[in-house]
């Protein structure tokens, strides 16, 4: 081991020791599994809290620089906290969008009184960040966003709306995607990026409530809310840029994110954790054939999606169609998480009937983590139209 | 559990050189043509194989083979299976790797050398009642001094009659064995030929009554494992170069067939599960070559997860694609000048033999769910 390896592993059990020590432990009702689906108050305080802790212990944005609040430490170091954060399944940073996507792009391309004002309240979760980019009308097509952002003086006259903004009634800033011009080349000339502040008259978060009975994300009203100016990122007609830079680092295609935990992910791991440990009319599940078989079939697929992950990265095996399986991967993994995710409630026999409550097995965290399963087989593209994409696109096939 | 695949740029010379060959020795034209014959190969297309060294490719350089692994082998039975090629490379491969294991010295230096230079051998483990429960074979062996008296009847002896070499399995004394019969040893009236779903394939019945043989035929030592373990690699290697041919055959029918004023391809009726072949095809090609990494490799319990996976995955995906090939070509789908047939029946025969993917759960069950390592195991899956 050199002694850059003998560091690394002393400081791996610092944190290891420091999380044990320091889990905020269960809060006696059910935690989200994700920012998206921070429903009430004190799950949010709890989150939030939670976040400002470990903040403070100097494990959250441990690679951003020093004199805007991060910890000027190799990047090596916050991998380690986000990994054993992971193996020790402790609550995730509730922040998500101002630590891994408004952060790094301020940093990035922001201007140096942008970075004072904004990257430390990122860190210690003081100021939560919300985006607005998907509008009612305009889901996967961002660059059709209609949101009116119009110059007058020393502000922007914001008016229209945002849909599916997570934490949009905690949020103090929202990254926004608006359009300041109809006159472009093209739709995307028009648009214009801000770090827009969220409470300011005319603006109003909406909560939407999900199938699940919870909140969690809101349909954000713009009613000729003023804005400064000086909000905007990049230059007037430059936002679809900058939003593709944003999707960079939210899509993890790029590093600079501040780190640490981002969701409660769960896998084909965790259905079998709960087989282990179920039983039906008195028989543990794991006895029953059929079961047995179900597991079986989730596990080889569940494999198969991470072989086809480590096959992809060798070209000589994907000569044929190169993008099949990254072009694959949203539906694959989606629409598996969906199924296991419903059969984990057929693992519960009548039981598999009840919903968030004190009785539900895990408190209810399998039916809720189902229902909000279909957030990601709908958003980003459905199951549907994935198929759509894959057949024409791989497999040229004709347009339906 | 690893997630390991290497994929060497010796594999990918042989993965192209071998889709060359086949491509050309193996149209869907020849391959009908080659339907009724006795032979499943013509003599020169295996003397090119020969020549190319495909039937060395796993015997030790010692024994005058190239002395690579399963991981090198796959790439050319993919390829073979691409072009529905039948050829005896697969089974003499697979009684070599016996030799290698379970042979003795003198076993090997006769057998090794010969089966590199274009021997063909063949194996004999299946059973009249459709079982391959290795070490409980339906065929016995009697010692009689130094002789070895045969009964029963093997099954599925593929290219019998091509064959130098024939791995039979029996019970000796109580415990499962390998022996070797030689052409001389084997009457030409013990081989009858059976009639099976894949037309490319030439299938024998061996009744091994009256068939005495030397003591030293048998094998000493036993591989029964890894022998089923690289049977059912090379199938799923087969499977899923059948699968990627049964995909452009039903997605080129799809862009030029037109129903009602319309290609058939723009239906989303049968252009999704058409993205579900194609899923299928790509699962089940990552799983082969994983397989063969771990064959390779030296855990036997990852190699058993592994390669029960890949024939499970690559039998249930060649299947539903030959399947839904026949439905979607409609009409002409029920006739049997219809390629889709022919790929339907490949991937039937190579679904059962050794195991098909229900089976394969059941053994992979205990593996998976029950012992405690699996949970170690699974740390990667996600």
């Amino acid at each position: 081991m050199t002694v850059n390896e003998q560091a690394l592993d002393a400081f791996r059990q610092e944190v290891s020791t420091w999380l044990a020590a320091n889990n905020p432990g269960d809060p006696g009702f059910l935690l989200p599994e994700s920012f998206m689906e921070v429903g009430n108050d004190a799950q949010f305080e709890y989150l939030r809290a939670w976040q400002r802790k470990v903040y403070d212990a100097g494990y959250l944005g441990m690679s951003w620089p020093q004199e805007y609040g991060g910890g000027g430490k190799p990047q090596v170091y916050q991998d380690i906290v986000t990994q054993e954060m992971a193996r020790q399944r402790v609550p995730f940073m509730t922040n998500t969008i101002g630590l891994n996507w408004a952060g790094p792009l301020i940093l990035q391309q922001g201007t140096e009184a942008q970075k004072q004002k904004y990257i430390k309240g990122i860190l210690n979760a003081d100021d939560i960040w919300c985006q607005g980019f998907s509008e009612p009308d305009h889901g996967s097509d961002l660059g059709g966003a209609q949101l009116k952002a119009v110059r007058d003086g020393d502000d922007y006259v914001i008016n229209g709306s945002k849909i599916w903004t997570s934490l949009g009634t905690y949020a103090k800033y929202m990254i926004l995607l608006g359009r300041t011009s109809t006159d472009g080349p093209n739709k995307y000339a028009g648009l214009s990026f801000f770090l827009s502040p969220m409470k300011v008259e005319g603006v109003t978060p909406q909560p939407i409530q999900k199938l699940t009975g919870e909140y969690g994300f809101c349909q954000t009203f713009f009613n000729d809310a003023r804005i400064p100016a000086d909000c905007m990122m990049g230059k007037e007609g430059e936002g679809w840029q900058v939003a593709m830079a944003t999707l960079m680092f939210e899509r993890g295609n790029v590093g600079g994110q501040a780190g640490g935990l981002a969701m409660m992910d769960l896998n084909v791991n965790d259905l079998l954790e709960l087989a282990r440990r179920s039983t039906r009319n008195g028989l543990p599940v794991l006895e029953d054939p059929l079961i047995r078989d179900q597991m079986v079939r989730f596990l080889i697929e569940a494999k198969s999606n991470s072989l086809m992950a480590a096959r992809s990265r060798i070209p000589a095996l994907n000569t044929e169609r190169p993008g099949a399986i990254a072009m694959s991967g949203k539906l694959r993994n989606t629409e598996l998480k969906r199924r296991f995710c419903q059969f984990a409630l057929s693992l519960q026999g009548a039981n598999g009937a009840r919903f968030i409550s004190p009785e539900a097995v895990d408190g209810g965290k399998w039916q809720r983590i189902y229902f909000n399963a279909f957030s990601a087989t709908i958003g980003g593209g459905t199951s549907q139209v994935q198929y759509n994409i894959m057949g024409e696109r791989v497999l040229g096939l004709p347009k339906s | 559990m690893s997630n390991d695949i290497s994929f060497t740029q010796e594999q990918g010379m042989l993965l192209d050189t071998a889709t060359d060959f086949c491509g050309q020795h193996s149209t869907i034209a020849l391959v009908r043509s080659r339907l009724q014959d006795d032979q499943s190969l013509p003599v020169d297309i295996w003397q090119a194989i020969v020549e190319l060294g495909w039937t060395g490719i796993t015997i030790p350089e010692a024994h005058g083979g190239l002395g690579l692994g399963f991981s090198e082998l796959v790439p050319v039975v993919e390829a073979m299976g691409r072009h529905l090629m039948a050829t005896p490379l697969v089974g003499s491969a697979l009684v070599a790797h016996a030799l290698k294991l379970a042979g003795s010295d003198a076993q090997k230096q006769r057998w090794l050398p010969q089966i590199a230079a274009g021997s063909i051998a063949t194996l004999a483990l299946l059973e009249t009642d459709g079982s391959w429960v290795l070490d409980a074979p339906g065929a016995w062996g009697e010692i009689n001094g130094e002789l070895l008296e045969l009964s029963g009847t093997k099954c599925f002896v593929q290219d019998a009659t091509l064959s130098s070499l024939v791995l039979v399995s029996v019970v000796i004394e109580g415990q499962a064995r390998l022996v070797l019969l030689e052409r001389s040893m084997i009457p030409t009236t013990a081989l009858q030929r059976e009639v099976v779903i894949d037309d490319t394939r030439r299938c024998f019945q061996l009744t091994l009554e009256g068939i005495t043989v030397p003591v030293e035929q048998v094998l000493p030592q036993s591989c029964l494992v890894e022998l089923e373990q690289a049977a059912m690699l090379l199938l799923s290697a087969e499977m899923a170069g059948g699968h990627a041919s049964v995909l452009n055959l039903v997605v080129d029918y799809l862009k030029t067939r037109k129903q009602f004023d319309k290609l058939i391809g723009s239906y989303q009726a049968l252009k999704h599960p058409t993205v579900d072949i194609l899923i299928g095809l790509e699962a089940s090609r990552s799983h082969l070559y994983h397989a063969a990494t771990m064959i390779d490799g030296d855990d036997a319990r990852e190699a058993d997860i592994a390669v029960r996976m890949a024939k499970a995955v690559a039998s249930e995906g060649f299947a539903f694609a030959g399947d839904r090939a026949i439905q979607f070509h409609g009409g002409f789908g029920f006739t049997f000048e219809c390629d889709a047939q022919l790929y339907l029946r490949r991937a039937l025969y190579c679904q059962y033999q050794f195991g098909d993917e229900s089976y394969q759960r059941t053994r992979l069950a205990p593996l998976l769910l029950d012992n405690l390592l699996g949970v170690g195991l699974l740390s990667e899956v996600g």
